[in-house]
């Protein structure tokens, strides 16, 4: 079935099924997002493609990764609301991912569209940056399309973290899929047949 | 074990008049409260002691029964026995108490007064339960039968009226008639959100799919809030038939309890509770004869807060992680295996049996316009009565701390209000008038939630209460979206250097900054309203903040990192009190010689100012100013000499 509903004043045709993210992305409409993956299921982990939706005249900031396409929707890709939001969450992960002061990549990229100050909340955050947003890309693709297992998340709250299951990684030598898929360049930055705090798929595999 | 099996309603009824001619209702009964708190006391030998007392004194089979029950709800007073059919109470009931209340009270009627309650205002001791005023100001419709039942026992449920509304929708009411009902009735969800309940059950009942399924959720984890667990381990039968209920006006023949990892007595109870039930053809297949099947699992958490959200809850059944998920489909519509699942709180399911039985309208009679009935709350913290408590919506938060409560400790002055646990909000002492209601805390930044009531009094410092429900949620959020996990990590820091003398300005501009976007953007309500208990004491206490930051001053001298201790040297008489009982040997001086603290040694223990006798006061909190110099060592005390 198919569907039309209005994204920033254009009117977008649509079918059933389609996330609000799919629907804006087929008629060429940008939403930033760091957590989403076409072929992975929609996770709703980043926020940064949160939208304002009007829907009897009610507005409502929803997750346009997660929400699915209705007739007659009204959607406002970038207000005063939503860009506040794209902007306290990049302050938020700068400082989680800043190396030598800075940040790279698509965040810095979207500090600069939404004038977010990577600096802001630098002198808080008492912990070293672990330089990932725990977007999950590489455990969802590892789970959903590779199907190794080898990646996976550990702890809960503020201690959660992304971990290396070495039982898992015989698939890694070859695949390292994730390597391109992270957004913060962590992974194939700090992961030269070394995964994560030191670990070396080589030597894993060398000792099996 | 079949024969066991009840075909009809009839059957239900008539096994009620048969348990009912096996008791004697002469008897003496000492019900003992076995609840987790009084638990916590030594009950459970408690109650084994009468057992053995009982048989001790010759009155084993005679005249005399002892019998465990959940719990009774005036928690600070327990462990608490009740004597039946006169209604003694006696409260903090202690092992050696048991022989002489079986020789006194239970064979000769006697009362024994040094184990009464006393009311601490009038002095005078209460025999009667129901004369306490803990009890007196109370509504129990939901709660009451606890100190009737064994938990463990189904027949003391039956006995009491249980399962006839069960009986009651399966032979005379259409699932349609059911819903009817329960929507005239207006309950509301009691998890927190306050959600029509008959709306939610309509959802699911014309959500597409045959197989749907229904849900208690007692995955309850707000701090200090336990009344669903007191439902759950007291009175398992009463929510089990408000599921069944459901169940069948839903269409529902599969349902789960879903049970927290640190409640092994409510799932001990639950799970006996279900076999026995069973056993009677009340659950199962062909329930009284109807035709109408529902099979009931147990499901234990694994330990998580954020588990108790429903599709957190939902994933967790699934046997996947425990972690919310996007629900822009309503679980109501879509929730266990994508099929449509009702689930509602234990206390909510245990309203719905008295909706049957007495009728919407009945139920609609408490209350007040919004909100129907009554609800239950853990009163906790700085108030006199702690315990659980059932009032009926529309009594006021001053009604409830004072007349059911019994005021603040100490007479110290009541400050704020804490409901809604960590999604909730404080409530200033100007508002205590506000009537207890669903909508009328949400317009005051807070929120009714599952009925944790956190009382604070003078010395509570409120940047410090925001901090500590920030740290409960950095901890127990699931960590998933970045919102809630990177926006309580910075609040928890803000706070706690806000709270330790390193706030700045401009800090309460980034922390309402950090709770607007998580309010709006976080993925479930766990994040969406962490910030409530920030936002609500910046609200009705800015000032507070604003001394910590500007002049680095705690006004409600709680914050150990603001606040010094100092000895007054015109008031200390040389007692010696603090001088002994200080840890850390910061105090010096000696008899006659006025005692002074060295504050690099200080570690604001707060003994000494508990220790120095009123009268004196000579110890002294000071936040937000310089510490004066103490007295040259040595300096004597000069004793005036006291006239008659």
């Amino acid at each position: 079935m198919t569907m039309t509903l209005q994204i920033d004043g254009n009117t977008v045709n649509a079918r059933e099924g389609m996330t609000i993210l799919e629907a804006a992305m087929e008629a060429g409409i940008e939403i930033p997002t760091l957590c989403y993956l076409a072929e992975l299921q929609p996770y709703g982990a980043c926020r940064i493609c949160s939208v304002e939706i009007e829907k009897k005249g009610r507005v409502q900031v929803v997750a346009s990764c997660g929400y699915p396409v209705e007739a007659g929707l009204t959607v406002r890709t970038r207000s005063p609301k939503i860009d506040k939001i794209r902007k306290v969450i990049i302050e938020l992960i700068a400082i989680t991912t800043m190396v030598n002061g800075d940040v790279a990549g698509e965040i810095k990229k979207l500090a600069r569209e939404y004038g977010a100050d990577i600096h802001r909340f630098e002198s808080r955050f008492k912990t070293a940056s672990t330089r990932c947003i725990l977007c999950g890309q590489c455990v969802r693709y590892c789970d959903e399309v590779v199907g190794a297992h080898a990646i996976g998340f550990v702890g809960r709250g503020i201690d959660r973290r992304v971990v290396f299951f070495t039982e898992n990684a015989r698939a890694c030598l070859t695949c390292q899929a994730c390597f391109n898929l992270c957004p913060t360049g962590k992974i194939p930055a700090e992961t030269d047949f070394v995964v994560f705090d030191g670990f070396s798929i080589g030597d894993y595999l060398a000792g099996d | 074990m079949d024969n066991k099996k009840l075909s009809s309603p009839d059957k239900l009824e008539k096994l009620k008049k048969k348990i009912l001619s096996k008791r004697d209702l002469t008897k003496q009964v000492v019900t003992i409260c076995t609840g987790t708190a009084c638990q916590t006391y030594g009950s459970e030998k408690i109650y084994e002691k009468f057992v053995d007392e009982i048989k001790k004194q010759g009155l084993k089979g005679t005249v005399v029964e002892a019998k465990p029950t959940g719990c009774h709800g005036f928690c600070e007073q327990g462990p608490i026995a009740v004597i039946f059919p006169q209604e003694i109470c006696y409260v903090k009931v202690k092992l050696e108490d048991v022989p002489e209340i079986v020789s006194r009270t239970l064979v000769r009627g006697e009362l024994i007064d040094e184990l009464l309650y006393e009311d601490p205002v009038t002095g005078e001791s209460v025999a009667k339960d129901i004369d306490i005023p803990f009890y007196k100001n109370q509504k129990r419709i939901v709660f009451g039968n606890n100190k009737y039942i064994n938990p463990k026992d189904i027949d003391d449920y039956i006995v009491l009226g249980g399962y006839s509304a069960l009986a009651k929708v399966l032979s005379q009411m259409t699932p349609e008639q059911v819903l009817e009902e329960v929507k005239k009735s207006n309950l509301r969800g009691r998890g927190g959100g306050g959600f029509p309940t008959g709306i939610k059950w309509e959802t699911t009942i014309n959500a597409p799919g045959e197989h749907k399924y229904v849900i208690v959720n007692c995955d309850e984890g707000d701090p200090g809030a336990y009344m669903d667990r007191a439902l759950m381990e007291g009175n398992p039968h009463s929510v089990l038939e408000g599921l069944l209920i459901g169940a069948y006006a839903m269409g529902s023949h599969e349902g789960f309890i879903y049970i927290r990892q640190e409640y092994p007595i409510a799932h001990e109870n639950t799970s006996q509770a279900i076999k026995q039930a069973e056993e009677y053809g009340l659950l199962g297949e062909n329930i009284l004869g109807s035709g109408f099947d529902l099979k009931v699992k147990v499901h234990r958490g694994a330990g998580a807060f954020v588990s108790g959200e429903s599709t957190a809850l939902m994933n967790a059944i699934e046997g996947k992680v425990g972690e919310p998920k996007m629900k822009y489909v309503h679980t109501a519509i879509s929730g266990i295996n994508e099929r449509p699942t009702c689930l509602n709180n234990v206390e909510t399911w245990a309203n719905v049996p008295l909706i049957i039985d007495k009728g919407a309208e009945w139920f609609n009679s408490i209350g007040t316009e919004g909100s129907k009935g009554t609800k239950i709350f853990s009163l906790v913290g700085k108030v006199n009565n702690t315990g659980l408590v059932e009032v009926p919506m529309g009594m006021t938060l001053r009604q409830l701390i004072y007349d059911v409560g019994g005021g603040i400790p100490k007479g110290k002055k009541l400050k704020a209000v804490q409901t809604g646990g960590p999604s909730g909000g404080v409530i200033p002492e100007q508002y205590l008038d506000t009537p207890i209601d669903f909508d009328e805390l949400t317009k005051l930044g807070s929120m009714m939630g599952s009925g944790g009531m956190v009382i604070m009094d003078e010395d509570t410092c409120m940047v410090d209460t925001a901090r500590y429900f920030i740290s409960f949620c950095c901890e127990e959020s699931c960590g998933k979206c970045i919102p809630c996990r990177e926006g309580l990590r910075m609040l928890r820091e803000i706070l706690t250097d806000i709270c330790e003398g390193r706030g700045k300005e401009g800090d309460i501009d980034a922390i309402q900054d950090i709770a607007e976007m998580m309010k709006d953007a976080s993925l479930c309500a766990l994040g969406s309203t962490a910030a409530n208990p920030v936002l609500t004491t910046i609200k009705y206490f800015r000032d507070e903040y604003e001394a910590h930051i500007e002049n680095k001053n705690c006004p409600a001298k709680a914050c150990k990192a603001l606040t010094s201790y100092y000895i007054d040297p015109e008031k200390c008489t040389a007692c010696m009190k603090c001088l002994k009982n200080c840890p850390t040997e910061a105090i010096h001086g000696a008899k006659n010689e006025i005692h002074w603290i060295e504050q690099e040694k200080c570690i604001k223990c707060n003994t000494c100012f508990e220790l120095c006798p009123l009268r004196f006061s000579a110890v002294k909190r000071i936040s937000g100013e310089p510490v004066p110099p103490p007295p040259v060592p040595g300096t004597k005390v000069i004793r005036e000499k006291r006239g008659r």
